[in-house]
């Protein structure tokens, strides 16, 4: 199955019309309103909160509604250092985020637990939720992270978001 | 007056309890010979030698030694600004020693930090939970015999734990390595 059918204008169709199929309009609609989840748990949230910032302007590629609610939000961004304790709550919240959703693990700790091979840290987000993109870096530049959610809507736009949803509704 | 001084006075009055003063580096130190009697002291020193400011307490796990943990408290006052520290020891049979938060209210966080931390319990203290990690973690995890790379536990709905990896680590650098690939951390096992 094709799944990543440009969407555009066609010069050879007159009018106000432009050929499409819904995959790829609704795929065209998610990637360009990422809505982060800002999941800052240590010094990576600085970097995000730079690239949320006027300099680097995550608002560029529609991901500037950064709201501390996940039932708004379709991407976490984990920046961060996850301990075991904080461990669950990173999870619940992730459960709490609206189908479909996409984790960014930002740095080397969110990653792998980074320099931290300690007993109270989560060796890796992944041991926990599924992660779409990490980026690297300790902590990695704001244009990581824009670099890492341009990867990522690159992935959903090659999603089959039709399919996907008829396998959750079913 | 001189920190020196000032632990003589609190010699003077325990007489028999506290060690005489030794100065290291212009950093002062007492003994408390019973942990039992470490509010005491500490009450004296607050009230009469005008230590109002309890700066931290720390414990040390002397681990294979008897008595087994140290506990640290570094004193502080605002008036002369002078510093003295008392040291007292806590045996592993009974890691038991009385609550100053009726001294200074700042020693609550800083005793539940050394339960949670060495497992060192301080009796009267008015909420002794742990601070760090999650309650019911089995651990002590600043014990000497507790390893690096963690253990597993599992409480459930609250946290779980698993041993980090460590991949033939610690990665440990050695100090005047001949160049750069010597002195670079790396794996290194504790024979090499």
């Amino acid at each position: 199955m094709q799944t990543s059918a440009e969407v555009g204008y066609n010069s050879k169709i007159e009018g106000d019309v432009v050929v499409t199929r819904v995959d790829a309009a609704l795929n065209w609609f998610r990637k360009n309103s990422l809505w982060p989840m800002p999941m800052g748990l240590a010094c990576c949230a600085i970097e995000l909160m730079a690239a949320g910032a006027s300099r680097f302007d995550i608002a560029r590629f529609g991901a500037e509604v950064m709201r501390f609610s996940p039932r708004q939000s379709d991407v976490m961004i984990v920046a961060g250092t996850v301990t075991y304790k904080m461990a669950m709550a990173v999870r619940r919240i992730y459960d709490q985020m609206p189908e479909p959703k996409w984790v960014i693990a930002m740095g080397a700790c969110a990653s792998t637990g980074g320099m931290y091979r300690s007993y109270a840290v989560l060796q890796g987000v992944d041991r926990i939720l599924p992660v779409d993109v990490y980026v690297a870096g300790c902590p990695p530049r704001p244009e990581a992270l824009l670099d890492a959610l341009i990867k990522l809507q690159n992935k959903v736009a090659k999603e089959p978001a039709l399919a996907n949803q008829k396998k959750a509704v079913s | 007056m001189s920190a020196l001084e000032i632990a003589q006075q609190l010699k003077a009055k325990f007489a028999d309890l506290v060690s005489d003063p030794v100065e290291f580096r212009g950093e002062v130190t007492l003994k408390v010979a019973d942990a039992e009697r470490i509010p005491e002291v500490c009450a004296v020193a607050k009230n009469e030698l005008g230590f109002d400011y309890l700066v931290d307490i720390t414990s040390v796990d002397n681990c294979g030694d008897d008595p087994r943990f140290t506990v640290v408290y570094e004193l502080y006052g605002y008036g002369h600004h002078c510093h003295v520290r008392l040291k007292t020891d806590v045996s592993e049979e009974k890691p038991e020693l009385p609550t100053v938060t009726t001294v200074w209210r700042t020693a609550n966080w800083h005793e539940r930090e050394i339960y949670d931390m060495m497992g060192v319990r301080f009796r009267g203290h008015p909420d002794l939970r742990r601070i760090l990690m999650w309650e019911g973690y089995p651990y002590f995890p600043l014990r000497k015999d507790f390893p690096l790379s963690g253990k597993p536990s599992e409480v459930p709905d609250v946290a779980f734990s698993k041993a980090a990896p460590l991949e033939g680590g610690p990665f440990v650098t050695i100090a005047g390595g001949k160049d750069r690939v010597a002195r670079e951390p790396r794996v290194r096992t504790p024979e090499s």
